[in-house]
C-alpha cells in the first residue's frame, strides 16, 4: 500500500523539499564548511530530480562535477582561508552530532529514495519509457551545438589562466 | 510526457532561484555569495533539464552541460580572487572593497 503512494511525483517533490531545505541552510549558514556540506546535499537532491525527470546523464554529470569537483575546489579554497579569524568566530562550538545530523538525515532520505526507485520495476519501467538518453545528448553537441562546445572549451581555457594568474604568490616587487 | 508536470518543476526552479538571489543581496562573506550564485545556476539547470525532459528533446541537457562548464570556469576565477582579497585585506567581507571607486 505504500507503493501505491510512492510515484515518480512524490519521490519528485519529496527531493525537491530536500534540495529547498539543503539551499536555505546554505544562505542562512554561520559556519562556511557547514554551508558547503548542505550545498552537497542541496546539488544531491537536484541530482534526484534529474534522476526522476528522465535524464540520468544529467543526474550523473551534476553529482560528478558539482559535488565532486566544483565542491571539491571550494573546500580546497576554504582550508587556504584559514577562516578561524572570520565567520568561524561567531559561530556556536560544535556540540556533539548536533552540526552533522541534518545533513545526514537529508542524505539519507535522497539514499532511500534512490534505492526505492531502483528497487521498484514498476518505477523503472516509468521512467525507462521517457528517458532521453546520453547518445542523443552526444550527437546533438557534437553536431548542431560544436560552435557552442568550441565556445565552452575557450571559457574553461580562460578559466584556467584566470586562476592560475590570480592566484599565484606574489613575485618580488611585483603589482596586484 | 513525463509524470511530473512542468509547472512543477518550474516552480522548484524559481523557489531555488529566489533562495540563491536573496542569499546573493544578503549575505556579506564572498564565499557565501559564490555559494549562493551555485544555487542560481543550479536553479536554472532545473529549468533546462525538466523543459527538456517535458518535450523528449535533449537539447536541455545540451544547455545544462554549458552551464557546467560555465560554474565550473566562474567558481575557478572566482576562488582565485578571494585567495587573493584574503591576501591583500586579510578579510572576506565584501564590504571591504567599498574602497574601490572610479
Amino acid at each position: 500500500m505504500l507503493a501505491n503512494y510512492l510515484t515518480i511525483e512524490t519521490l519528485f517533490y519529496l527531493a525537491a523539499t530536500v534540495a529547498i531545505i539543503a539551499s536555505l541552510k546554505v544562505v542562512t549558514g554561520k559556519n562556511t564548511v557547514h554551508a558547503l556540506l548542505y550545498l552537497v546535499v542541496s546539488l544531491l537532491a537536484v541530482a534526484v530530480c534529474f534522476y526522476l525527470m528522465g535524464a540520468p546523464f544529467a543526474a550523473g554529470l551534476e553529482v560528478i562535477v558539482y559535488a565532486g569537483a566544483i565542491l571539491v575546489l571550494f573546500v580546497f579554497a576554504v582550508m587556504m582561508f584559514g577562516l578561524t579569524t572570520d565567520e568561524t568566530k561567531h559561530a556556536p562550538h560544535s556540540k556533539g552530532i548536533s552540526f552533522w545530523v541534518g545533513p545526514i538525515v537529508l542524505a539519507m532520505t535522497l539514499l532511500a529514495e534512490l534505492v526505492w526507485t531502483i528497487d521498484s520495476a514498476h518505477l523503472q519501467q516509468q521512467l525507462t519509457a521517457n528517458v532521453v538518453t546520453s547518445k542523443q545528448v552526444g550527437i546533438l553537441l557534437y553536431g548542431p551545438y560544436l560552435l557552442a562546445v568550441e565556445i565552452a572549451s575557450f571559457l574553461l581555457l580562460a578559466g584556467l589562466l584566470a586562476g592560475y594568474h590570480y592566484a599565484k604568490p606574489d613575485a618580488r616587487g611585483a603589482h596586484l | 510526457m513525463t509524470n511530473i508536470p512542468l509547472e512543477h518543476v518550474l516552480f522548484l526552479s524559481c523557489i531555488l532561484f529566489a533562495i540563491g538571489f536573496i542569499g546573493v543581496i544578503s549575505r556579506k562573506n564572498t564565499l557565501f555569495i559564490l555559494m549562493s550564485l551555485e544555487v542560481m545556476l543550479n536553479a536554472v539547470g532545473v529549468a533546462f533539464i525538466g523543459a527538456g525532459s517535458a518535450w523528449r528533446q535533449a537539447d536541455g541537457q545540451v544547455m545544462f552541460i554549458l552551464i557546467l562548464t560555465l560554474a565550473a570556469a566562474e567558481v575557478a576565477v572566482g576562488l582565485a580572487l578571494f585567495i587573493r582579497m584574503q591576501r591583500r585585506y586579510r578579510s572576506l567581507d565584501i564590504d571591504e572593497l567599498n574602497e574601490m571607486r572610479g
